[in-house]
């Protein structure tokens, strides 16, 4: 196969950054859209040239470390697949391939397509989580949880944090994961006693990060790796004006 | 070098108990005073930063992934042991602690096995409080799943993502601690090396990777919590930034290096298909559950595999196995592949993998059942590959999985270096020569959350005299310029060869010499080679850029680096083994039907190598394994 | 600038509470405006009485100044998000841009189709309110305010219209995606309750598009037999 493929290179965050041809021959289209960039980096670094940084790690779609906008969307072309997961036998011989970090104030460029997500830890450092301390928990049967809301509360779990939901949106907002964590614990008794202060301070922190409001086009839901439902962003709004309702 | 395990005396199952009750404490005045490094934020740096936090420690923790949360136990998928006994089949602590021991092939200490066993009901309730939402029955109560090993059904799971949610438990907790400014996180850093003063490890060096800039790091006690080196094969199913460099730079300054050739080969992975691949994705072996292993009774069958019919099928494990079949442990699944792959069985275009039918199952149970169990791992092998599991059934391979070898350490989990300790995969304790499927989320979380916590205190208690070391101490200035000349020295020798591309062949020379089947001249030989390919490595390897910078081509070579030194003890930790045990088979070591040979009489101890300097062989220490509960059986799944 | 309702969900509370008001009024704006559809002499009388109740009452006075207040809070808070949002997108924009697959575009021209009503409220009450309150305009038969007259003459014109009638879709659709988001924002999550309030929200808006559009075409074609 045979693709060409105008990367985006950009020294660090106060660079400016523009796009680079490169092209390559002999390509397997069973090889992952990340596989090709390693071979790209192996001609470049061989040509003496400086190769291209970019986010990855598992290789999976789990740790949510990969991110590129491939040919204007985010993590490609396909519904519910990480960039790593991408594969080249979805594109033809001969394609142009634009590939472009994911973009967003709050996820400032590293370097070419590496970006700084750590807007997300301090999102979830504002109240994602469960104050339980280490030792002795209670009994994990004492407090059953129907089928249906541990499976629900999963679907909200499984977010992997990639920033997929940000990159697409038009106004870069955060409001799908922020929601995803919000939704979770809030569905599940253990998510109770903090319930209001939750929602009112992960959203605040989304807010203070530089990420956007929600307007509900529903294009994070399109491209979530994990098919993480907009329905979750109604639940945080709920959440939040229960929250702001019955603030002491 | 001098082992210690420090095994509390008394009855197996109140050895624990007994150390708890035992062991010193630091008052919460002192903890505020007293600082602890944690490198590594998967499952048991996450658990161990977010407990000792809690207690009032002043923690950092470091990671290279640009957070906490990603770290590879995230890939974890099937699910965690339990001695819950939910199911009401007869499981128990010792049940399990047995299981465990003998899934190990009695290469572990019982008192430490005896203990996981011991925490692993209250882990199950940890996590079910930080909100962990694992798989329940419609009744709102918990549900389990059988695994590879055992005859009860005792792993709780959260779909096929269990790792990802008790990570995303623990890192929850470890924001939680951040935000109360208990800990201190240091994300896109990179532990480069140990800093140690008279013998006690005090801090490290560590280069931040988004500036390229070293950083000194000071603490009261060190905790290594890095995970496995299976990337060491390159092709594996690790993530692609895992390595082995943070304990080999410990082993090298001082740390005794236990089994470093037990690495599991994990036998349900998507096989390779080229050798551009990076990564070999794992299939959770909890598919094994439903699914049945075969390949064709002909050799060289090129049929599609629903044409072959029934009596033309080789069931291998059930045939082989009937006590166990498809759930037998993984080192013996992983060597009966490999034997029918050997054997010209393979199928698929590389004649590589052999099959995972999931036809029976569906059939028995339905599609949508099997959806639910198992839809996002049938989603993920139909991204990869583009093949429909619920139609035909999936293609499967051995690949590198799991390290049991690892840092030694004690009772308390102290490496033989004071001060430093090592827990989850980095550390050589619990899993023996084979680990149990789902046993590896289970030692990473109770190492974290539960014994720690309580060790390191005990060790703590000891060091309120000691004197203050800070960063600018001269030991920090050695280590540090250390550090600086090595990443120079890469830089510098700028030749033609990638990091990437010595890696690759590095893994090709483990695969084959020291993989699933090992010989003593393939051992030899592999020692001679890996000399060779790191003669070669220092004198024609190429990394562009600079030190200061964002260079990811850097840190590669410097976990090649450290990856070619380690091979060479894996393979000479093999060679010395004259035995086969668990994940560690030798060829000269095999019963007349293929089996494992376990030599007791000679090798009922752990290895653990001592590093004498570059150019002297390391000196094997040996750690007697005694048995005062169980006598050590032969291993038999029939 | 410290404005109250700072946060970002806040402000979309006030978008969905003003938004939502201005749905209501519609409804009932739409089932004065049927009394055009009347035969002409009865809805000149009708007509009318109804413009002279309405300019007559204390309440509607109230409520119309509730209407002027969420008109304007709704669209500086649309100003204000879509500064905010125009931020956090940051200095550069992707150069190769497909986002418009992943969602329908009016729910991403919502700023456009507002201000495409705005213009259109200003020409609307600059030719109907302001000529009905501040203009002496020919009485009826019955000695009031003849506005039926002032209306059915504006919709003899073609070009005018054609222009209610854009006006009329831009607002469907700004209301297609609107009164849907608004029930969102004020989270309504649950997944049954938001598959009616989908429909509810698509009924309404395709209900309001058609009947303030029939009115300027039925009044176009009665005057203009062909």
């Amino acid at each position: 196969m045979k693709i060409t493929l105008y990367i985006w290179r950009q020294d660090n965050a106060q660079a400016k950054g523009n796009m680079e041809k490169h092209a390559l021959n002999g390509l397997n289209p069973d090889m992952s859209f990340l596989e090709m960039l390693d071979v790209l980096n192996e001609q470049i670094i061989t040509a003496g040239g400086d190769p291209v940084e970019f986010d990855h790690d598992c290789r999976e779609g789990i740790c949510g470390q990969c991110g590129l906008f491939i040919n204007g969307r985010a993590h490609g072309p396909l519904a519910a697949t990480t960039t790593c997961q991408l594969h080249l036998r979805h594109f033809k011989d001969g394609d142009t391939i634009y590939v472009e970090p994911f973009r967003a104030a709050a996820f400032p460029v590293v370097k070419d397509l590496r970006i700084d997500r750590s807007a997300f830890d301090r999102i979830i450092q504002a109240g994602g989580y469960v104050s339980a301390r280490t030792g002795d928990a209670p009994e994990a049967n004492a407090l059953p949880v129907p089928h249906r809301t541990a499976e629900q509360a999963f679907d909200a779990a499984a977010c992997i944090g990639c920033g997929a939901c940000v990159a697409t949106c038009k106004n870069a907002s955060a409001a799908l994961f922020t929601a995803a964590k919000v939704s979770h614990l809030a569905m599940l008794p253990q998510g109770q006693p903090e319930r209001e202060h939750r929602a009112q301070a992960m959203s605040a922190q989304m807010d203070e990060e530089g990420f956007g409001h929600c307007t509900q086009t529903g294009a994070c839901e399109v491209e979530c790796p994990q098919e993480i439902s907009i329905a979750h962003i109604a639940r945080m709004n709920y959440e939040f004006n229960r929250g702001a309702i019955l603030k002491p | 070098m001098k082992l210690d395990a420090k095994i509390p005396e008394g009855p197996l199952a109140e050895k624990w108990g007994r150390y708890r009750a035992a062991c010193r404490l630091v008052s919460p005045a002192n903890k505020k005073k007293m600082s602890i490094i944690v490198v590594g934020t998967g499952l048991a740096g996450s658990a161990a930063a977010a407990s000792l936090a809690e207690m009032g420690y002043q923690i950092k923790a470091f990671c290279f992934q640009d957070s906490p949360r990603r770290a590879h136990s995230v890939a974890a998928q099937g699910g965690v042991n339990a001695a819950k006994n939910y199911q009401n089949d007869g499981d128990n602590a010792y049940r399990m602690f047995y299981d465990t021991l003998k899934g190990g092939d009695f290469r572990s200490r019982e008192a430490n096995v005896y203990r996981l066993a011991e925490c692993s009901a209250q882990l199950i309730d940890q996590a079910v409080a930080q909100g962990v939402p694992f798989a329940r029955e419609y009744g709102g109560y918990l549900a389990n799943r059988s695994f590879g090993g055992v005859q009860v059904k005792r792993t709780f799971y959260a779909r096929g993502q269990t790792g990802q949610q008790l990570l995303l438990g623990a890192y929850s907790a470890l924001s939680r601690q951040v935000a109360q400014g208990q800990v201190q996180l240091f994300a896109r850093h990179e532990m480069l090396e140990l800093v140690t003063v008279d013998g006690q490890a005090r801090g490290i060096i560590a280069r931040n990777l988004d500036t390229g800039k070293l950083e000194r790091h000071a603490a009261h006690a060190v905790v290594l919590a890095t995970g496995g080196y299976g990337k060491i094969y390159y092709l594996s199913t690790l993530a692609m930034g895992c390595n082995g460099s943070a304990i080999w730079r410990a082993y090298k300054k001082g740390a005794g290096f236990a089994a470093p050739s037990w690495t599991q080969i994990h036998p349900t992975c998507l096989p390779q298909s080229g050798s551009y691949q990076s990564k070999l994705t794992l299939m959770s072996e909890s598919l094994r559950n439903d699914g049945r292993i075969w390949v064709p009774i002909r050799a060289h069958d090129q049929r599609p595999p629903n044409e072959i019919p029934e009596a033309e099928r080789d069931y291998y494990l059930e045939r082989r196995y009937p006590a166990f079949g498809n759930l037998a442990p993984r080192d013996i699944a992983s060597r009966a592949a490999k034997e029918r792959i050997d054997a010209g069985f393979g199928i698929g275009p590389q004649k590589n993998a052999v099959y995972l039918d999931f036809a029976h199952a569906i059939q028995e149970y339905g599609e949508g059942a099997i959806r639910e169990r198992y839809g996002n791992l049938f989603r993920m092998y139909e991204k990869i590959t583009g093949r429909n599991a619920y139609r035909e059934p999936m293609m499967i391979s051995p690949a590198a999985h799991f390290s049991m070898g690892g840092l030694w350490v004690d009772y308390e989990l102290m490496t033989s270096l004071p001060g430093l300790f090592a827990i989850g995969e980095c550390n050589f304790s619990d899993h023996g020569a084979n680990r149990l499927g789902a046993n590896s989320l289970l030692q990473a979380c109770v190492d974290g959350y539960f014994i720690l916590p309580n060790t390191i205190s005990n060790f703590l208690a000891g060091q309120l005299t000691a004197p203050a070391i800070g960063p600018s101490h001269e030991a920090f200035a050695a280590a540090e310029q250390s550090v600086a000349l090595q990443l120079g020295r890469l830089l510098n020798i700028q030749g033609q060869r990638t990091a990437g591309s010595y890696h690759k062949a590095l893994g090709a020379l483990l695969y084959d010499k020291c993989g699933v089947l090992r010989s003593r001249e393939g051992l030899q030989q592999a020692i001679k080679d890996i000399s060779a390919l790191r003669a070669d490595f220092w004198q024609n390897l190429k990394v562009p850029g600079a030190t200061e910078t964002v260079n990811s081509e850097l840190e590669k070579a410097g976990r090649v680096a450290d990856y070619l030194e380690l091979a060479e003890l894996m393979c000479r930790d093999a060679l010395a083994r004259e035995e086969s045990c668990g994940a560690h088979f030798r060829e000269e070591y095999q019963t007349g039907d293929g089996e494992a040979l376990r030599r007791d009489e000679a090798f009922q101890y752990v290895p653990v190598w001592s590093y004498q300097g570059p150019d002297t062989p390391p000196e094997l220490v040996e750690e007697p394994l005694l048995f005062e509960t169980v006598s050590p059986t032969v291993r038999n799944y029939r | 600038m410290h404005l109250p309702f700072r946060h970002s969900i806040a402000r979309k509370n006030l978008m969905a509470l003003t938004g939502g008001f201005l749905s209501f009024f519609l409804l009932i704006h739409l089932a004065g405006n049927l009394q055009l559809l009347l035969p002409e002499a009865r809805a000149r009388e009708q007509f009318n009485l109804y413009a002279q109740l309405l300019s007559g009452n204390i309440l509607i006075k109230a409520i119309s100044y509730g209407l002027y207040l969420s008109i304007l809070l709704h669209a500086l808070y649309a100003l204000l998000l879509a500064l905010s949002s125009r931020k956090a997108r940051g200095g550069q924009a992707y150069v190769y841009d497909h986002r418009r697959q992943a969602s329908p575009w009016y729910a991403r021209s919502m700023g456009l189709l507002g201000s495409i009503l705005l213009v259109f409220l200003a020409v609307h009450m600059k030719d109907f309110w302001y000529v009905y309150k501040f203009t002496a305009i020919p009485l009826d038969e019955h000695g009031q305010k003849d506005l039926y007259t002032v209306v059915a003459t504006a919709y003899q014109e073609a070009w005018y219209v054609l222009l209610y009638v854009v006006a009329m879709i831009a607002l469907g659709f700004h209301l297609l995606h609107g009164v849907k988001s608004a029930l969102f924002s004020l989270g309504l999550y649950h997944p049954r309750y938001r598959l009616w309030a989908k429909r509810a929200s698509t009924a309404y808006a395709i209900a309001m598009t058609a009947g303030f559009c029939l009115i300027p075409i039925y009044l176009y074609f009665t005057q203009n037999p062909a």
